[in-house]
């Protein structure tokens, strides 16, 4: 009963506790994309506390390196992932939620679908826009 | 505080766990009801993430190290599925 295994169970409890929050998030959020960052965010911080738990509780080199790959490749990987199905959901039409206050076109720029369906002339004018 | 012969049924392993199958229950109750494939795919990420949290916890308490070289794969192919998936979903609104 060292020191240390109080970090571990802390750490795990941690981890256990942003996983649970994660669930709560993805059930909770009125919209796609506001689940997708509680799930994305909340559940690769839940795995890092417990990955850093396994780390802190072996001390030995290997296990250092598994935790630091698996740290590596979660933390790149995530927010990819999220960010890969947040726009195939956008293209696709996933609506907003409804209280979602759009303020495209207030800074200058055209809206996302405009400027997909005009291309280069509305490009132009969001560019002349900002020089303005 | 973890005994050295390992033991799945100690305190620490059923507390996480339990902990993150609350998370678990929660995301398929999205799974189930989530009203656009999207949603779906993410509860499934999720899981999979979760499950890589009980695969950690389950190598600290019965002191098994190379469990953890289950994980990091494991990582690696959920980040292939997610991708697949949204690769899927943009082809479908392209056709």
């Amino acid at each position: 009963m060292s020191p240390i295994d109080f970090v571990t169970a802390g750490l795990m409890f941690l981890g256990a506790f942003f996983g649970m929050i994660a669930g709560v998030g993805i059930v909770r959020m009125p919209d796609l994309y506001m689940r997708m960052q509680s799930a994305t965010k909340a559940g690769t911080l839940g795995i890092l506390c417990i990955v850093l738990a396994a780390a802190t509780h072996f001390q030995t080199a290997d296990v250092v390196i598994k935790a630091s790959l698996t740290l590596l490749f979660l933390g790149g990987t995530a927010p990819i992932a999220s960010h890969l199905i947040a726009r195939a959901a956008y293209d696709s039409g996933v609506e907003l939620w409804s209280k979602t206050r759009d303020d495209r076109g207030s800074t200058g720029r055209p809206a996302v679908h405009e400027a997909v369906d005009e291309g280069a002339e509305a490009e132009g004018s969001g560019d002349s826009g900002t020089k303005a | 505080m973890i005994p050295e012969g390992g033991d799945p049924g100690h305190w620490l392993f059923i507390i996480t766990s339990s902990v993150l199958a609350l998370g678990v229950a929660a995301s398929l109750v999205r799974l189930v009801q989530g009203p656009t494939l999207a949603d779906r795919v993410v509860a499934l990420d999720l899981i999979g993430f979760l499950l890589l949290g009980v695969l950690a916890a389950f190598s600290i308490v019965t002191q098994r190290p190379s469990v953890l070289f289950v994980v990091v794969v494991a990582a690696l192919i959920l980040f292939l599925g997610t991708a697949a998936f949204a690769i899927y979903l943009d082809r479908r609104w392209k056709q």
